[in-house]
């Protein structure tokens, strides 16, 4: 249990110590450290409670509890300011309200509010442990040169470091909070932390536009947050027979028909805080936040908070009316927002909505919940996590290099920085290309939904099946702008500050790896998981996995060819209609003019543009969510 | 296991090329016949590719040649694992890796018309993907396997299910067989508006390469059509000639049409195919939900 609470309680200690840190290089070697220990006892968890299974621990409780309702309600406050400062009534009402139902169940249930085992951890938590105790302070390591930087380039932000790195280690003490607690009163404070930490980073530079994103994100949430203690009021007024607030009782329920309502309600905290559709432009807002906010977001933390709370529940929602809605939302978020991203160039809108379409896939796999499907889902939370991580921090480099985030103007990145484009290659493929592993997943998902109970396996199947095919579009020709080997450029790779390289590598390194180590994590974490709660377990078929290893080893081998072609090969300019030409696509044009031509990726906006899709997938889904209400609702 | 599989993973990448390169001699010479010619030697497409590997090594940039090589290595490997028996789903992943590079290597040379080729083929890759994933899991629907091990020695007669999911796997074949009216990215036919499209900058033993890359996978793609006809071999082969024969009928009377058109055919495609499986479904419903 002290790893527990030392994962939770040392990233606070460290935030505090933040506050006073003003130098760089002495805040540098601060967050250094911590993230070694941070990630060093996040490994130690691993090799601690892996064998283990699910463990619970005591943990005081009175104390605990009383001051988590406390900084509730300081926070409400909080926000009540912060809306009254900048006008914003719909989060000052929502903040109001939240507290109200918080004071409410406190008042009434005071009786119910007890669970057995505050904390506890599982394998399912280890993994999300691994994520944010890795990847996550990686990203902080990362945003101590990058906000460095940052400021040079925009002088006009204020520079409010101090608070920016203690709101960050707040966040990863969040996270942890949240995946070790089996107190749902925890849980619901952990979520209320990452959704003010959220507002606070995306509000960052204090712009009008930084501003009114912020508070979109914080509304959602909310809006999340009230469904959230909605559902704790019901289960603790059911105490008797839904197990009340402890999750690891509510999960184990026999009275399916009472916990599906809440388990429905807090699905929809979770749709909120994963940024499906209709709620995905605060995730979309959040990138006017400095860039290693973003990865923080779509990679280790936020939005894989609404997933797990997703997956968590997936036992619940299984075989459900309303978890087939649940899920739909998600199958529904996949298809439209892979879409809206081929129309996309910038780089970091186009990651966004591919972290919107993946958590929608989760989704899918949770609300339908069989047991394949739910290790299907783990698997997409650790291989998105550190695929996004890489894309994330290695756009937030390349856009300080070459001053822009446009995917057209990263054209021949291969030539102007060949390191960072390997790793973004890497990084790519690893989203939507075999053997890497997304596509794993991917593929486990279309395997898993055939075997689900018709006719809803074929409509999953249908819009996997269509959202794949537009996720290869996006990636590939994003890729295609990286590869293109131009002419008569310089290198600009260097003069980056050295030190944000190494979580770069060691990001890269990790995609690599999860492809090689995936039947490890998968039997030693994620299938004795599935296997506790399910009573039978997916696995990969082994000869498919060896195919997978050879096709890895092959992409690995492949480019020693390079050296067989070094030699000979006469090279000449690109065919110009038979034009004069010159290697930088210079051709003769009449007159004996010299033009020059360019090349541009489609984007298709006339059939893929936001204004056309998003409205429709909006009200549908928002139809599927009411829809998972009312099932859930009936079924009472 | 086995190691029958092995024996069918080196019989096809032995002789796909061979079979391939006839079946290509014998499509140019049944166009021509269509078209009023007499048409090259049935052994045209070996010269050529022959000659091909004696020009000069002449590249826009060398990084194209590492891509195309790539794109044979993975074409070959997901025939190959097709023939061995293997995971449907696993080989249609394969099979995208192996394009995408290909398209990768277009995007490389840094050339205009490789650039708007390799544009339409993502397009085309886009239009066939939903459809080819669609006929995995019809057949899945019907044999209770994703393996072709299974799938090739089925009872069933799948295509009595799978009429619609047929139909749409005949749409998209014309797309990946490069046929009229879907050749938008390139084109075996001489030039059309974007010169060679994604095959522009390519020359040399570098073109062969994806000439028999081709022939590769024109093989594993008949071989995906004989398994709608597994149930019995000499339907299935009769069917396999004249799924190709039509092919090559559509090839010579129909006219290019617009990338729009193409995406719209192949995602209709998949609609059909949607359809089929629905209806199945529910015919069968005890399949999926007893896995008998």
């Amino acid at each position: 249990m002290q790893t527990l609470l030392f994962l939770i309680l040392f990233p606070i200690l460290v935030a505090c110590l933040l506050l006073f840190v003003k130098r760089t290089t002495l805040r540098y070697a601060v967050v250094a450290l911590s993230a070694l220990a941070i990630g060093g006892a996040s490994i130690y968890l691993l090799m601690r409670y892996a064998l283990e299974g699910a463990v619970y621990f005591a943990a005081p409780s009175e104390t605990v509890s009383l001051a988590m309702v406390a900084i509730e309600m300081g926070l409400a406050l909080f926000i009540i300011y912060m809306g009254a400062k900048f006008r914003n009534y719909p989060a000052i009402a929502l903040a109001v309200i939240q507290a109200a139902l918080v004071v409410y169940l406190e008042a009434t249930f005071s009786g119910s509010l007890h669970a057995v085992n505050n904390l506890f951890i599982d394998q399912f938590s280890i993994i999300m442990a691994l994520i944010i105790g890795i990847i996550g302070s990686l990203i902080a390591v990362y945003a101590v040169r990058y906000m460095e930087t940052y400021h040079h380039h925009h002088p006009e932000v204020r520079n409010r470091q101090k608070m920016f790195f203690f709101v960050i280690f707040v966040f990863l003490a969040a996270m942890f909070g949240l995946v070790f607690s089996n107190n749902l009163m925890w849980v619901f404070f952990f979520w209320e932390i990452t959704t003010i930490t959220s507002f606070l980073l995306i509000g960052y530079s204090e712009t009008e536009e930084a501003t009114n994103n912020a508070f979109r994100a914080l509304v959602m949430n909310l809006l999340g947050g009230v469904a959230f203690v909605v559902a704790l009021i019901i289960l603790a007024a059911t105490e008797a027979t839904s197990g009340g607030i402890d999750l690891a009782r509510v999960l184990a329920s026999s009275d399916a028909a009472i916990i599906l309502l809440p388990a429905a309600l807090i699905g929809f905290a979770g749709i909120t805080k994963a940024a499906l559709m209709p709620f995905s432009s605060w995730l979309l807002g959040a990138m006017v936040a400095p860039t290693p906010v973003s990865a923080l977001l779509h990679s280790s933390t936020m939005v894989k908070a609404g997933v797990y709370i997703l997956v968590r529940f997936s036992p619940v929602f299984a075989g459900t009316l309303a978890g087939f809605s649940i899920g739909l939302v998600g199958a529904v978020t996949f298809v439209v927002a892979s879409a809206i991203a081929i129309s996309q160039n910038n780089a970091k809108l186009v990651l966004a909505y591919s972290t919107i379409a993946n958590l929608g896939l989760i989704a899918a796999c949770a609300g339908v919940g069989t047991y394949m499907l739910v290790w299907a889902a783990i698997l997409l939370i650790i291989f998105h996590a550190v695929a996004k991580a890489l894309l994330f921090l290695g756009t937030g480099a390349i856009e300080h290099r070459i001053g822009s985030r446009d995917i057209e103007d990263m054209e021949g990145l291969i030539v102007r920085m060949p390191r960072m484009a390997v790793m973004m290659f890497i990084g790519i493929a690893g989203m939507f290309l075999a053997p890497f592993g997304m596509l794993i997943s991917k593929w486990a998902a279309i395997e898993a939904f055939v075997q689900v109970q018709a006719p809803f396996g074929l409509i999953f199947i249908a819009l996997l099946a269509y959202g794949s095919a537009i996720t290869v579009f996006f990636w590939a020709k994003w890729m295609g702008k990286l590869v293109a080997v131009t002419r008569n450029q310089e290198r600009v790779e260097k003069g980056f500050f050295e030190e944000s390289w190494g979580p770069l590598y060691i990001i890269t390194g990790l995609v690599i790896a999860a492809v090689l180590l995936f039947p490890v994590i998968s039997s030693i974490l994620i299938e004795p998981y599935v296997l506790a709660i399910y009573g039978v377990t997916a696995l990969m078929a082994q000869a498919n996995v060896a195919i997978m290893l050879l096709m890895m080893a092959l992409l690995l081998i492949l480019p020693v060819s390079f050296l067989l072609f070094r030699r000979s090969a006469k090279r000449l300019p690109a065919y110009m209609g038979g034009r004069p030409a010159t290697p930088d696509l210079h051709f003769a044009g009449s007159l004996g003019l010299t033009r020059e031509a360019q090349t541009r990726n489609y984007y298709l906006a006339e059939y893929f543009g936001e204004a056309k899709l998003f409205l429709p997938g909006a009200v549908v889904c928002t139809v599927l969510i009411l829809a998972s209400w009312v099932l859930a609702g009936v079924a009472l | 296991m086995t190691w029958t599989w092995l024996i069918g993973a080196v019989l096809f990448l032995v002789l796909a090329p061979v079979v391939g390169g006839l079946i290509a001699g014998v499509d140019r010479k049944i166009t021509a016949r269509m078209q009023g010619r007499v048409g090259p030697p049935l052994l045209q497409p070996f010269y050529d590719v022959g000659k091909l590997f004696e020009k000069e090594s002449v590249v826009v940039t060398t990084a194209q040649n590492f891509y195309v090589l790539a794109y044979l290595i993975f074409i070959a490997l997901s025939g190959a694992l097709f023939f061995a028996g293997g995971d449907l789903l696993l080989i249609i992943f394969a099979f995208t890796l192996a394009h995408v590079f290909l398209v990768l290597g277009a995007y490389a040379v840094h050339s205009p018309y490789s650039h708007i080729g390799a544009e339409r083929e993502l397009i085309q890759l886009m239009a066939y993907e939903p459809m080819i994933i669609l006929a995995a899991v019809g057949l899945y629907m019907i044999t209770n396997s994703f393996y072709v091990a299974d799938i090739a020695v089925t009872t069933i007669p799948a295509i009595l299910y799978l009429p619609g999911v047929f139909l749409g796997f005949a749409t998209i074949l014309t797309i990946k067989l490069r046929k009229s009216p879907f050749d938008i990215s390139t084109s075996h036919h001489a030039h059309q508006e974007i010169v060679k499209g994604i095959t522009t900058e390519f020359s040399g033993s570098t073109l062969a390469q994806v000439e028999i890359a081709h022939w590769y996978e024109n093989v594993f793609l008949l071989g995906f059509v004989y398994l709608f006809f597994a149930w019995n071999p000499v339907i299935g082969i009769i069917a396999v000639v004249v799924t190709y024969l039509a092919e090559i009928f559509i090839d010579n009377v129909t006219a290019r049409v617009r990338w729009q058109a193409a995406l719209k055919s192949g995602w209709f495609a998949a609609v059909i195919g949607i359809v089929n499986l629905a209806i199945l479904a529910y015919i069968l419903g005890y399949m999926m939900t007893g896995g008998a």
